[in-house]
């Protein structure tokens, strides 16, 4: 590995003093490449960091200066979407998590063949857009939807079975649309761990059962772990699925949010929402990174 | 690994397969609905009908949207591309304090929910009167789209040996002439494929321009969002199924970009 590509790890801020010193030395011989990473800096900062920091003030300042956005957060109907949210996306995760252990296990664990199409599977809905994919529920889980139909016809049900614009329906399309995000770093993850590890086991006469709960899954844990944040954060902050398969009525915080600044034009509600869903997911992350590379977790890696 | 201690029992990759299916049939079930030869949103009864495509085709509103999307997705990619691979390239030749601060703003993006960022941006394009501009949808979807730029192309740098810059420019070539016919021909894989995510990103988003496209901006994804909640037809499982073949021709080049370059 060379010097540049070393200092470019993430290990780079940890090193020694004198190091770091000498390199700052050399930033006149680096103007060029200062010049190479200026424009796309700037324009993030403007059009990003800085709108950003605003909606931060305006939560601070809208209507008047102080707390009092902050003392609205523990008003009845926002702990109502609160709960909501967070009901929905501890179900949602919790099932697309061992779903996807199932398929990540499989999916590593089997032939080169099997494995092309697998990854087709997993990887296809990952670039269909999540309206066309809301779409696709919708036409399945409707009244009158495939799924009623098909059922009506058969003649096992009476009345039509409530399958949308309801929780139901939300935690549906979420695991849908969460399954590879949940999949991908568990299946990086269980790629990473030692098969001879496994036989060991076996040969000092662990059974399959035992050999799995007492070797693979316990070194499976930081895969888990991080499928499991990776799908949270993202159902946490996801807009479009809940928003058109809950139908407005079991109402989550992203589409709350919208609410208070498109119909009812309440900024200060609206931002100040939206710091605490941000904050919530930093404290997330920051517990996670203790254990986990978050850069590897989102691909910068 | 086909060992026995790790080979799946046969009902467990069952299923995994069943999940798989879970993932795929719902996507697919939207052709045949495309097809149909009725008024409203079934199966087809009595036949197939290509007149839902028809409708499609003729319907200038859909035109009109799947061309506006089209330029503002170019325009965004074109920018995205150039400067989020010159980031990384910078970056990675840098590798110092303030190209590992770039690289976390980069992160942002990805892990800020999108409907907080809206609100903010929103506000400043309140400021510069650029609401409901061209300009503003595309400077929303650069600004969003370069990090996946830099993401990508920084992780095909990670394995390119700087060994041949290094003796480029020994040569005589100029940093840019190192760029240009050294590097950029070792990555272009990556900066295409780069590319095609930060098209797609900015041809299915939607939650920023509900926001700030006004009245005359109506990109696909937006007629889309108004035809679920306004009327449900069989027009709409078209649009949806073309949406679905761009998206597995746009993933079958960019797998076979990857194929090429290992």
């Amino acid at each position: 590995m060379s010097a540049l590509q070393d200092a470019a790890s993430p290990g780079y801020l940890d090193r020694a003093p004198s190091q770091l010193r000498r390199r700052r030395f050399q930033l006149g011989d680096n103007a060029a490449f200062y010049v190479l990473i200026a424009p796309a800096t700037v324009l993030l900062l403007t059009f990003y960091l800085y709108p950003l920091l605003q909606v931060f003030w305006i939560s601070f300042t809208e209507p008047k200066p102080g707390f009092g956005n902050y003392a609205l957060l523990l008003s009845p109907s926002v702990t109502r979407v609160a709960l909501t949210t967070l009901r929905i996306c501890v179900i949602t995760t919790v099932i697309t998590v061992v779903l996807a252990y199932l398929v990540a296990y499989c999916w590593v664990h089997a032939g080169p063949r099997a494995q092309r199409v697998m990854l087709l599977g997993i990887i296809l809905p990952l670039w269909v857009s999540a309206l066309v994919r809301a779409f696709a529920w919708i036409t399945l889980l409707r009244r009158d939807g495939l799924i009623n139909s098909a059922l009506a016809g058969a003649g096992l049900i009476d009345a039509p079975l409530p399958l949308l614009w309801n929780e139901f329906g939300v935690v549906v399309g979420l695991v849908h649309y969460m399954l590879p995000y949940g999949i991908l770093p568990l299946a990086a993850s269980l790629r990473s761990i030692d098969g001879s590890l496994m036989l060991a086991a076996r040969g000092l006469g662990a059974t399959r059962g035992q050999t799995f709960s007492m070797v693979y899954l316990p070194l499976s844990i930081p895969g888990i772990v991080a499928s499991a944040i990776l799908v949270f954060i993202f159902s946490l902050g996801f807009y479009i699925t809940p928003a058109l398969l809950g139908g407005g009525r079991s109402m989550m915080i992203t589409e709350y949010i919208s609410i208070q600044i498109i119909e009812v034009l309440r900024w200060g509600l609206g931002t100040t929402l939206a710091v605490t869903l941000v904050m919530i997911i930093a404290l997330l992350l920051a517990v996670v990174s203790r254990v986990l590379d978050l850069r590897k977790l989102f691909g910068a890696k | 690994m086909s060992d026995a201690a790790l080979t799946p029992t046969a009902p467990t990759r069952i299923a995994s397969w069943v999940v798989i299916c879970f993932l795929l049939l719902p996507l697919l079930v939207i052709v045949p609905i495309s097809l149909t030869d009725q008024d409203y949103l079934s199966m087809p009864v009595d036949g197939i009908s290509l007149r839902h495509y028809a409708n499609l085709f003729t319907s200038r509103e859909w035109l009109w949207s799947f061309t506006q999307s089209l330029i503002i997705a170019s325009i965004s990619t074109l920018l995205a591309v150039s400067l989020g691979t010159l980031c990384a390239i910078g970056c990675w030749r840098l590798g110092n304090r303030i190209s590992e601060a770039v690289r976390l703003l980069m992160l942002l993006p990805m892990i800020v929910p999108t409907i907080v960022y809206v609100l903010g941006f929103y506000r400043l394009l309140v400021d510069l009167k650029l609401l409901g501009t061209y300009l503003g949808v595309i400077i929303s979807h650069v600004v969003t789209g370069i990090p996946y730029v830099v993401v990508i192309v920084s992780t095909a740098l990670a394995s390119f040996d700087l060994r041949y810059d290094q003796a480029a420019r020994s040569l005589g070539a100029t940093m840019s002439q190192s760029i240009r016919l050294v590097l950029l021909p070792n990555i272009k894989a990556a900066v295409a494929s780069s590319a095609i995510f930060a098209f797609i990103h900015s041809w299915d988003e939607l939650l920023i321009v509900l926001f700030i496209a006004g009245r005359s901006i109506f990109t696909l994804p937006r007629r889309i969002w108004d035809g679920i909640n306004d009327k449900l037809d069989p027009t709409m499982a078209a649009v949806a199924t073309m949406l679905l073949l761009i998206s597995a021709a746009l993933l079958f080049l960019d797998l076979a970009l990857r194929k090429r370059e290992s």
